[in-house]
């Protein structure tokens, strides 16, 4: 079982490539498509295309099924879900350690004022 | 590259909100992101000095942030690396900058959050990463 901070790497790792991301996106505008359909926007070969894929699908974020001679993406929304809520949670930290810091600054302006400075 | 930013605007003068950011005092008042309390804070702002927060949750879990002071100019720009101890996150070391700008009402405070959990893919390029994330995060919740 692999445990979750390595399952968080390894998803950060797949989306830090700007080509498996462009990948994500294709998918997201059509999910379920061949390996050819994804390959087309880019100038990279065949096999380079089916190396990001290995990647995405290591990291969960893709599964591929095989149907004769066809090989069908889709997106896998699960282990994105987690990436997300990774992130938010580090969104929610500053947001709430920066309603505090306004309040505790905005209170020490009111006492310089108070002061006349 | 993996990141948060997030903007705020404060009714205080940029000086007030940065020695708030920079001092032992001041970091007592709101590192700990819920109503919870700060156990413990020391900072040493000068660049190569660090600084160490010790808070606990409102859900009773507790948190170390520590770090050291990379970049400080007063009152525009603080940068500082950050790792945690215990209820760890993230097991690597994340980089925070905060910089402070004055606008009509007090100062306009910017703090990115970078270089979380993706030290194996620090040189690929940054831009989209976010948007391609947030479009695909509309995706996966419809």
């Amino acid at each position: 079982m692999v445990n979750y901070q390595d399952r968080l790497g390894r998803t950060f790792a797949a989306l830090g490539d700007p080509t498996r991301r462009a990948i994500l996106v294709q998918l997201e505008r059509k999910d379920g498509a061949t390996v050819s359909e994804l390959a087309k926007p880019f100038a990279i070969k065949l096999p380079a295309v089916m190396k990001h894929l290995d990647v995405l699908n290591d990291a969960g974020l893709v599964t591929r099924s095989k149907s004769g001679r066809t090989v069908t993406v889709r997106l896998r929304p699960r282990q994105m879900r987690e990436a997300m809520e990774w992130l938010r949670r580090y969104e929610r930290f500053w947001s709430g350690r920066l309603d505090r810091l306004a309040a505790y600054a905005e209170s020490k302006e009111n006492e310089a004022r108070a002061k006349g400075r | 590259m993996t990141s948060v930013t997030l903007v705020r605007r404060i009714r205080a003068r940029p000086e007030i909100v940065f020695d708030a950011v920079t001092t032992t005092e001041g970091i007592a008042h709101w590192w700990c992101p819920d109503e919870g309390p700060v156990l413990s804070s020391e900072c040493e702002a000068r660049v190569g000095g660090r600084y160490r927060v010790r808070f606990r949750l409102l859900d009773d879990s507790e948190h170390e942030n520590s770090g050291e002071f990379l970049e400080i100019v007063r009152p525009e720009l603080v940068v500082m690396s950050m790792s945690w101890k215990d209820g760890v996150p993230d097991p690597g070391e994340s980089r925070v900058e905060i910089r402070f700008r004055t606008v009509a009402e007090g100062t306009e405070i910017t703090v990115t959050h970078s270089q979380l959990h993706d030290e194996r893919s620090r040189s690929s390029h940054t831009e989209g990463w976010t948007g391609a994330l947030r479009r695909l995060e509309a995706y996966c919740a419809g």
